[in-house]
C-alpha cells in the first residue's frame, strides 16, 4: 500500500448515475487487478473504497456510481483536482492455468473486470465477459470490453438488452464454455454463480469499511479457511472458502 | 536518528521517546504498519485487545461514518490470548523495539486475571492496559467498567496476579467517570487510560434500519476530543496515577492541550484509519508546535492547567 497523491485527468460520466475518473499518479503500488483505492474526501471523515477499472504507469482509471454524499462529491470533481489515496489494497484476482475464463460483472461489479480481462487476453486466453444490468441506459463498457476482444454477452433485468433476466441467464442461454470464473457485482449475483456454475472461481465481496488497510477489523468474514479481512485478504476470496 | 528529549516523558518509570501510542483495536498488531514506515519513532503501541478465547466478534457491518468520527462495533474481534502470545508479540518485536502494552478484556473477573496472569509473564510486554469499557460486547467489556464497585474488583484481582504496571482503561459512559477512577487508583491502579469510545448509533433512514448490525456502537474521532479533554482534566486532578489521554487526537496541538489538562501521554485512535501515517506526522510535528507555544519538554507541561 502507499499513501499518493494524484491529479484528476478526467471525469465524465458513462451512464445518469455512474461516473469515469481517470487519475495520474504513481500507480506503483497496484499488483494485481481486483484491487481497489481508498480516496480521502473533503470534509467527510472516512475514505471512499473503489475498485479498480484499469491502470498502467501513472495512470488510474476508476468508474464509480453516485450513491451518497461521498460519491455525489467526486462526481463534481473537476480535472486538475488533487486527491489523496491509498493505492495497491487488497489481494486482487489471481491469475492461474486456466484456458477460458469467464468473467461476470453486475452493475459497478463490471469495472474490475476490465484490466482482469486485458491481463487474461495478453496470456493469449479465450476470454468470455458477462455484464449484467438493470436496463438499456444503464449499460456501459460493452464496447470498451469488445474492442480489447473478449467475447461479450450482456444481461438486462428488462430485457431491453441481451438476454433476458440475470447473468446466469445469459451464460445458460448463450451455452458459454468456460473452466474457470471471476465474478464481481451484488450479492445475489455472486450467490447464484456460486450456485450454478459448477467450475471453480473467485469472487470479489464488498463489505462498509473503516480503514481499508486490515487495522480496524471493521470488515471481517468468516470463511473456510479462517476469519479474512475483506480490506487485506480479500477482496477476492475463492469459491471454495466461501461461507454464505 | 535524532533523538529529541524533548518529547520524552516517563510512564510508571518506563521510558517513552515521546508521548504517542497508537490506540488498540486501531494500529491491528503492528505489523500491517511496519510495511509502511518504522514504527519505532512511535513512544510505545498498545495492541488489538485481546480476550481468553478467539474472538470473531459482531456481524457485519461494523463500521458507521458520522459528521466528525465514525462508529465502530467490532466486538472484541481477536486471535484469543495464547495465540497473542505465541504469534503476534514475537511478530511485532521483529519490527518495534518499543514498550508494548498489551490490551486485555474480559467477560468475566475469571477471564480478566487469567489474561492479565499469562501476559504479565511476557518479557515482551511492558505496560497491561485493562479494558473495562468495551461498549460492543454484552455481559463484559463496559459492563465492569460502568461502576465503581466493579471496576475496583477487576482492578484488585488483575494487581493480585501481577507485577507490570497496570492501566485501567474508563468508559466515558457513565454518570461519574470521577468516582471510577477514584475508586481504580484506590484498588491499586498504576495508571489510567481514557476514554474509550461513546456509546452511539446511526440508522440508515432509506432502509429504514440501524447502520451497524449490533444496532449500537462506539463513537469515536476528532468529535470527541472536547469530552475526552474534559474527563482526564476532572480525573487528572482527583487522582495521583499517571493518565494516558486518548480520544479524538488528531494533531501535535491535541496532543499538547491533552498534556495540559492531565496526560502524561496520549492515544491516537479512530485518526490513524483515515490517515495511516497520522501518528507519525503528529510526531513529527510536535517540535514545531512546541517551539510555537514555547514548550521545552512536554513533561513541563503535563497538567499545568488547574
Amino acid at each position: 500500500m502507499e499513501k499518493t497523491l494524484f491529479k484528476i485527468t478526467s471525469n465524465k460520466p458513462l451512464t445518469k448515475h455512474v461516473y469515469e475518473m481517470c487519475l495520474s499518479g504513481d500507480t506503483s503500488a497496484i499488483k494485481h487487478a481486483g484491487q481497489f483505492i481508498n480516496i480521502a474526501i473533503d470534509g467527510l471523515y472516512l475514505r471512499r473504497p473503489i475498485s479498480i477499472c484499469d491502470y498502467s504507469e501513472n495512470f488510474l482509471k476508476i468508474i464509480y456510481k453516485v450513491v451518497g454524499k461521498g460519491t455525489e462529491q467526486m462526481a463534481a470533481m473537476l480535472p486538475n483536482t488533487t486527491l489523496d489515496i491509498l493505492v495497491g489494497l487488497g489481494n486482487g484476482f489471481s491469475i492461474n492455468n486456466c484456458h477460458k475464463p469467464l468473467l461476470v460483472g453486475g452493475g459497478v461489479g463490471v469495472p474490475p473486470m476490465y484490466n482482469l480481462a486485458k491481463k487474461l487476453l495478453a496470456q493469449g486466453k479465450q476470454v468470455s465477459v458477462v455484464l449484467g444490468f438493470n436496463t438499456q441506459e444503464e449499460i456501459f463498457y460493452y464496447n470498451e470490453f469488445v474492442n480489447l476482444g473478449a467475447n461479450v454477452y450482456i444481461a438486462t433485468v428488462d430485457g431491453s438488452v441481451g438476454t433476458k433476466g440475470f447473468v446466469t441467464n445469459a451464460i445458460e442461454t448463450n451455452n458459454i464454455d468456460s473452466d474457470y470464473f471471476y465474478a464481481c457485482g451484488p450479492l445475489s449475483m455472486l450467490r447464484a454463480l456460486y450456485d450454478k456454475l459448477t467450475i471453480d472461481g473467485e469472487m470479489s465481496f464488498e463489505e462498509r469499511m473503516g480503514c481499508g488497510f486490515g487495522i480496524c477489523m471493521g470488515c471481517s468474514c468468516k470463511t473456510k479457511h479462517g476469519n479474512k479481512r475483506i480490506c487485506k485478504e480479500g477482496p477476492v476470496l475463492k469459491k471454495e472458502e466461501i461461507i454464505w | 536518528m535524532v533523538i529529541n528529549d524533548k518529547l520524552s516523558v516517563e510512564l510508571c518509570g518506563i521510558h517513552l521517546s515521546n508521548p504517542i501510542i497508537p490506540a488498540s483495536g486501531t494500529f491491528g498488531f503492528g505489523t500491517e504498519m511496519a510495511e509502511l514506515y518504522d514504527i519505532n519513532i512511535l513512544g510505545a503501541i498498545s495492541i488489538k485487545g485481546t480476550t481468553r478465547e478467539a474472538r470473531f466478534g459482531n456481524p457485519t457491518p461494523r463500521i458507521a461514518e458520522c459528521e466528525a468520527g465514525l462508529i465502530n462495533s467490532v466486538g472484541l474481534q481477536n486471535p484469543g490470548i495464547d495465540k497473542v502470545i505465541s504469534t503476534e508479540l514475537p511478530n511485532l518485536r521483529k519490527y518495534f523495539r518499543n514498550p508494548i502494552i498489551a490490551n486485555i478484556s474480559g467477560f468475566s473477573l475469571d477471564e480478566y486475571v487469567e489474561c492479565c496472569k499469562k501476559i504479565n509473564d511476557e518479557e515482551q510486554v511492558e505496560i497491561i492496559e485493562v479494558n473495562v469499557s468495551c461498549p460492543n460486547v454484552h455481559n463484559g467489556g463496559m459492563a465492569f467498567g460502568t461502576s465503581a464497585e466493579s471496576a475496583a474488583k477487576v482492578t484488585q484481582a488483575v494487581k493480585d496476579v501481577t507485577t507490570k504496571p497496570v492501566f485501567i482503561k474508563l468508559s466515558p459512559n457513565v454518570t461519574d467517570i470521577v468516582s471510577i477512577a477514584r475508586a481504580c487508583e484506590d484498588a491499586g491502579a498504576d495508571g489510567l487510560t481514557l476514554i474509550n469510545t461513546l456509546l452511539g448509533m446511526r440508522i440508515d433512514t432509506a432502509r429504514r434500519q440501524p447502520i451497524v448490525a449490533n444496532k449500537m456502537g462506539g463513537f469515536s474521532g476528532v468529535a470527541i476530543f472536547p469530552v475526552a479533554l474534559r474527563m482526564v482534566y476532572q480525573v487528572a486532578n482527583a487522582c495521583k496515577i499517571p493518565i494516558i489521554g486518548c480520544g479524538g487526537i488528531s494533531s501535535a496541538n491535541d496532543v499538547i492541550e491533552m498534556m495540559m489538562a492531565g496526560a502524561t501521554a496520549i492515544q491516537v485512535g479512530a485518526e490513524n484509519l483515515r490517515n495511516p501515517y497520522a501518528c507519525k506526522e503528529i510526531i513529527e510535528n510536535l517540535p514545531t508546535a512546541m517551539e510555537k507555544l514555547k514548550i521545552d519538554s512536554l513533561k513541563n507541561i503535563i497538567g499545568i492547567v488547574k
